[in-house]
């Protein structure tokens, strides 16, 4: 079943065009990566899916999932990193999107949280300040906070930058096992091309406008994909 | 000291001011965090001088003051977000200029009508003589309803201000909360700003926050003790300002920035 496409997508900021021409289907159960340079218009394209963007040209509709289904790993903001919360605090207001108008939370969801925390070993940080952590852990967080808002579709952009290799694999392990398991659909963007090519099934490659969309097994071969495959090899 | 006390609240306008002022700094006190935090602490400071006009041509007008710029200051509040949020404007510079007019027009007003007298003075600097019995009453249910809005909303409030992003993607609705506190904010400031003056409401605002934020590592740590120290700092500096005779505002404010010293030191002895 389709969870979410985009139709000739397009952003722009004051006339510059920061994205355009995307056009791709996410069906349930993907695993989809969005790979690129810096600047080729990735977290824009994710932005606008998320509405936090406003799209100056064709349509991103939602089908099998409603808005306050999806879970959003955002890339670190500044003003985050003095902010005063315990960790506890911010993954709970990950559950917020399910509370509607009712104020406060209920057992069931301070259970998902507990839930969270466990699966990301974060338990022991609870009463943790969330500015004293370090990179790694931060991360994690913030990937209970998403797993909090959603059973059905996850977007996150980078999740691995600025993590070191072991981390970045384990925090790679438990995407798979949530995507094959739990049938949790996944949109990545990332740098890491060999990533994608491992655990992606579907690749969009940007570069403003797509370079690339298809299968990861077209993508291996494809010229484009070869290129940088290849290329991260002798890195 | 206890004869002080004694003394103080014999006077029924101290205790109208102290009434007023408990609910006022409560409020201020709270929705500041917020404000601190999401760097919209130049909005309080901007709508405090709007109030300033608004309560200037108010009074030449001879209407009834509160009335008049509760709805002024909520428009701006209203303005104010949205040109903080549009990024192609300078949000600060904008502010300022939005504040710096409306105290243009109100001084321009006080000095066509009534001239410049002790009320400009007091509307500046604030003073507990300003409130009568039935601004209090209004006063109390202002700041009762923005007590309890904020409660019902303290979930929402801390999830746009921590990441208004993920709240957004999520399908949380946050640029109607981002409004709801621009208008709590009006309301706290149009209700606390003759007592505190214009020039000092919005320390209210974010001097409890920035001190909290200096020890205490939770938010909702930091509201719980803003919320305590706004009102004891409020209390302290009240017998201050009645004890040698200096504005209560002026006197509030002082007392709130000796207890940031103090938290900052706690703060920086807590680390080491």
């Amino acid at each position: 079943m389709g969870l979410l496409s985009c139709n000739n997508v397009m952003v722009d900021y004051d006339g510059y065009v920061a994205t355009k021409n995307v056009t791709f289907t996410i069906e349930e159960g993907d695993y989809f990566c969005i790979v690129g340079e810096n600047g080729s218009g990735k977290s824009t394209l994710m932005k606008a899916i998320l509405g936090l963007n406003k799209i100056s040209g064709g349509t991103v509709s939602y089908e099998g999932v409603k808005r306050t289904e999806i879970g959003y790993l955002p890339q670190q903001t500044v003003v985050q990193k003095d902010f005063p919360a315990s960790v506890y605090e911010v993954v709970l207001s990950g559950c917020l999107n399910k509370s509607g108008l009712i104020p406060f939370y209920n057992k069931a969801q301070k259970e998902r949280v507990s839930q969270a925390m466990k699966r990301l070993r974060i338990e022991e940080l609870k009463r943790k300040s969330y500015r004293e952590l370090s990179g790694g852990q931060q991360q994690r967080v913030l990937l209970a906070r998403a797993l909090c808002a959603t059973e059905k579709l996850l977007l996150l952009d980078e999740p691995v930058t600025g993590l070191d290799p072991y981390v970045a694999k384990e925090l790679y392990d438990l995407l798979e096992e949530l995507n094959q398991k739990e049938k949790l659909t996944i949109i990545m963007i990332s740098h890491d091309i060999k990533a994608a090519l491992q655990y992606a099934n579907k690749i969009l490659h940007m570069k403003t406008e797509p370079l690339f969309y298809g299968s990861k097994e077209e993508y291996a071969s494809s010229e484009i994909g070869m290129q940088l495959a290849g290329g991260e090899k002798n890195v | 000291m206890f004869d002080v006390l004694q003394e103080l609240f014999s006077y029924t306008f101290i205790v109208r001011a102290f009434v007023v002022g408990i609910f006022v700094s409560l409020c201020a006190a709270l929705l500041g965090v917020s404000l601190v935090l999401k760097r919209y602490s130049m909005i309080g400071d901007g709508l405090s001088h709007v109030g300033f006009g608004a309560l200037a041509v108010a009074t030449a007008f001879n209407a009834a003051p509160l009335q008049v710029s509760i709805p002024v200051v909520m428009v701006a509040a209203f303005l104010l977000l949205r040109i903080s949020e549009n990024t192609k404007i300078k949000g600060d510079a904008a502010i300022a200029l939005v504040s710096s007019s409306s105290l243009a027009i109100g001084i321009i007003t006080i000095s066509l009508t009534t001239g410049m007298n002790t009320d400009v003075c007091n509307y500046m600097f604030g003073s507990i003589l300003a409130m009568s019995k039935s601004d209090v009453k209004i006063s109390v249910i202002v700041a009762v309803i923005v007590l309890i809005m904020f409660v019902l909303f303290y979930n929402k409030i801390f999830a746009i201000t921590f990441d208004q992003n993920f709240a957004t993607a999520t399908g949380i609705k946050a640029k109607r909360y981002n409004m709801l506190l621009a208008f709590l904010t009006a309301l706290t400031i149009v209700v606390g700003m003759r007592m505190m003056g214009a020039m000092l409401i919005s320390s209210l605002i974010i001097f409890p926050a920035l001190t909290s934020m200096r020890v205490f590592k939770s938010f909702f740590g930091v509201i719980i003790s803003s919320a305590v120290l706004s009102v004891v700092c409020y209390f302290i500096g009240l017998v201050i300002s009645f004890a040698y005779s200096i504005p209560t505002g002026a006197s509030i404010v002082a007392v709130n920035l000796v207890t940031f010293i103090l938290f900052s030191i706690i703060g920086i002895m807590k680390r080491n």
